[in-house]
């Protein structure tokens, strides 16, 4: 457990030394890139003046956002395209497309960026990419609609979530074979590790908790519900899941419950419900975990939550029907 | 002592593994049929008429999936398909079908489903009514052994008036046609102008003369009666058709003596599903619905494949081909199912009724979804649509 901390320690150190290379930005000021499901669009917000400092044309339906390791281009699923953009963070354009498969929604990367893995809701399929090559190296049938990707901290599962299936796919990098398949609660859309392996977190949107399964022993070993005063249960469909580094809270994005909660991920428990924006979608940390942001689909705006505080502080517009985000150093 | 009864445990785990491994050798396999009437009916606009696989399709595409997530559980799912003549007698092919099948969906009119569900009543097979939207078939001839998945006409209305309602379109001339279905739809649509404070200005009823549906100069005589049949009305909003029989709600639509918008059987339809339905992830379903039935899927192939994925997950969630395991976890309080409709649908437990939102589609787009916002319930505001537990006439036996 500590030497996959330590994994997860030294690659966050070594990406943010090789982006200190990067000119003149302030310590603290970072990058983040919006996905406008509807706008066709990526809004890009300085975290420094919280102002959005360009808004950049993209394909139909851009969803699943993430930078590559190198910090060098921001990879956009954009679903009715059937590809995934690559928008050069230098220039802030769309350079070249990844071969992605039909309908892209959410992807994952390995630890050193090279393999890239994509959930193809319409054939029920996983493609793997090389992203050197930016090529088509294989793929793996898993259950009905895939959609939440992550990949274990120590590199040798790909988790795949298939949304009508109702499964986690467990599925061995090096043999690309699944290897386990768990059932979670309805249409399960998101996958999320403890960066100390222990724990993978899966949201189930219709059936309204996040099952916490034990990757060892692939198995459901609890379930975060969800309870909100004067909210009828179905209204809570959580999405979007970020756990702190050193794994003591989590944040669920609660969709139409327009909440994000708070959760002390060592007991389970619900500590806070943070009121957002509307269809509340995905959340990222910047990288100094001071603030998370999270993208709210219907009301067409970013919040920004102060992590140690708890606190909403800030909503910023953006394009239309925000989805995905991912947050890196200018 | 203590010898044999570890030998025994011994025995006991590798038995225990035997019968895994068999099972793992010999999927289980559950079949489930498909009862419906040989006849289509006919519809006013062609570009509405039933493909010939018009339901089954929809069933057929979620025994895909269902075996797509079976492979891993090692389930395997078939559909049994037995179409009846109008001179058959429906509870005799509901029987051969039960020798096969332990889940048979049923898109039958109210009175052959009555006849089906009390001839299986002896046998443990449970009926999926997937067409008939009767009340009366959950409430005062409801059946134990039948679990509904097609919305109820009162839903139906519901969903519309909740719409009407909140775009202050509250008053309405009503058109009925003359069969009993359509009176039967024009009594929902009566309560529910009462239930959420719509006037209903004016009543007229169109006659069924007979005639074709289609005729090679039909738009000119169309022209000139329908402005007059709907000539001298108090002021009213729109005009709602109950016209289940396809003989005039469709001749409506701009033709009306007051430009009026029309709706119920024609212009705005409430429905469980439309082929422009592509919210919440359901572009993967028609996509993959397209693949298979080379068309869009309607509301009868919604009903039917949420019929066959509601056994599909009773048997992932149990992990059983057992039928009464799977129907007791269908009617157990930990059910429920994702349809793409941007909510869970569970059981109401008093009469078997799925609880769904109603889309409202204009045969292009999907207008608007019910419940509409604003429209509360102490339990689900799903409940708000259709009869309610305390109005219930339900005894389920």
């Amino acid at each position: 457990m500590s030497a996959n901390k330590f994994v997860a320690t030294c690659i966050s150190t070594s990406l943010a030394g090789a982006l200190w290379l990067a000119p003149t930005a302030p310590v603290s000021a970072f990058v983040a890139y919006i996905s406008n499901e509807k706008g066709n669009t990526v809004s890009v917000i300085d975290t420094d003046s919280w102002t959005v400092t360009k808004t950049i044309k993209v394909g139909q339906r851009p969803r699943g956002i993430e930078f590559t390791r190198d910090g060098k281009f921001v990879m956009v699923a954009v679903g009715d395209d059937d590809t995934i953009q690559l928008i050069d963070t230098k220039t802030q354009e769309v350079t070249d497309t990844l071969p992605s498969g039909p309908d892209p929604e959410l992807f994952t990367q390995d630890a050193a960026g090279k393999t890239l893995y994509v959930a193809n809701e319409n054939d029920n399929t996983v493609t793997v990419i090389d992203l050197q090559k930016r090529a088509r190296i294989g793929d793996v049938q898993v259950g009905v609609e895939p959609e939440g990707m992550t990949v274990s901290p120590d590199g040798k599962f790909l988790i795949c979530t298939s949304e009508t299936t109702n499964m986690a796919h467990f599925i061995d990098t090096g043999t690309r074979q699944i290897v386990a398949n768990v059932l979670v609660d309805a249409r399960p859309r998101f996958a999320e590790f403890k960066q100390d392996g222990s724990e993978l977190w899966v949201s189930a949107e219709i059936g309204g908790t996040v099952s916490i399964i034990d990757p060892a022993k692939r198995e459901v070993t609890g379930k975060i519900k969800f309870a909100i005063p004067g909210l009828r249960s179905e209204a809570i469909q959580p999405v979007g899941i970020s756990i702190t580094k050193d794994g003591k809270t989590g944040f669920v994005a609660l969709g139409p419950a327009n909440r994000v909660a708070v959760v002390d991920a060592t007991s389970h428990e619900v500590k806070k419900y943070l009121l957002v924006g509307q269809r509340v979608w995905h959340l990222a940390f910047t990288p100094d975990e001071k603030y998370l942001m999270v993208t709210n689909g219907v009301s067409n705006d970013v919040s920004v939550i102060d992590v140690a505080a708890q606190k909403v502080i800030k909503t910023i517009q953006v394009g239309e029907l925000p989805w995905g985000i991912t947050i890196a150093q200018p | 002592m203590g010898g044999p009864a570890i030998r025994l445990l011994i025995g006991a785990i590798s038995l225990a593994a035997f019968a895994t491994s068999a099972v793992a050798a010999e999927p289980v396999d559950i079949a489930i049929g498909y009862l419906g009437r040989a006849t289509v009916p006919q519809t006013l606009s062609p570009v509405d008429q039933p493909a010939a696989d018009d339901g089954v399709a929809g069933a057929r595409l979620a025994i895909e999936d269902n075996n797509t997530t079976g492979k891993f559980l090692n389930q395997r799912f078939t559909l049994l398909d037995r179409r009846v003549k109008d001179e058959e007698d429906p509870a005799q092919a509901a029987n051969d079908l039960a020798t096969k099948a332990s889940f048979i969906l049923a898109n039958l009119p109210a009175e052959a489903l009555l006849k089906v569900a009390d001839a299986l009543r002896a046998r443990s097979v449970t009926l999926l009514n997937v067409g008939a939207t009767d009340d009366r078939l959950r409430e005062q001839d409801c059946r134990a052994n039948v679990i509904h998945v097609a919305p109820t006409r009162s839903m139906l209305a519901d969903g519309l008036a909740q719409y009407l309602v909140w775009k202050q379109w509250k008053r309405w001339l009503l058109v009925t046609g003359s069969h009993d279905n359509d009176k039967l739809f024009a009594d929902a649509l009566r309560r529910a102008a009462t239930r959420f404070g719509a006037k209903i200005v004016e009543e007229r009823t169109f006659e069924d003369t007979g005639g074709a549906r289609r005729t090679d100069s039909g738009v000119t005589l169309i022209q000139r009666q329908m402005p007059v049949f709907t000539q001298r009305a108090p002021s009213y909003d729109v005009l709602v058709a109950a016209d289940e029989s396809e003989v005039f709600a469709s001749y409506l639509p701009y033709r009306t003596w007051d430009p009026r918008p029309v709706a119920g059987s024609a212009g705005l339809k409430p429905t469980s599903w439309d082929p422009a339905q592509d919210q919440w992830g359901a572009t993967q379903l028609q996509n993959r619905f397209v693949k298979l039935a080379s068309r869009r899927m309607n509301a009868l192939d919604m009903q039917a494949w949420t019929a066959v994925r509601m056994i599909g997950e009773a048997a992932s969630r149990t992990n059983s081909g057992d039928a009464k395991a799977l129907s007791d976890f269908i009617k157990g309080p930990n059910f429920s199912i994702a349809a793409f409709k941007g909510t869970r649908l569970t059981l109401r437990d008093w009469n078997l009724q799925l609880r769904q939102p109603i889309l409202l589609a204009d045969g292009r787009m999907i207008v608007s979804v019910s419940p509409q916002e604003g429209f509360l319930h102490q339990f689900s505001e799903l409940d708000t649509l259709g009869v309610d537990r305390p109005e219930t006439k339900c005894k389920l036996q």
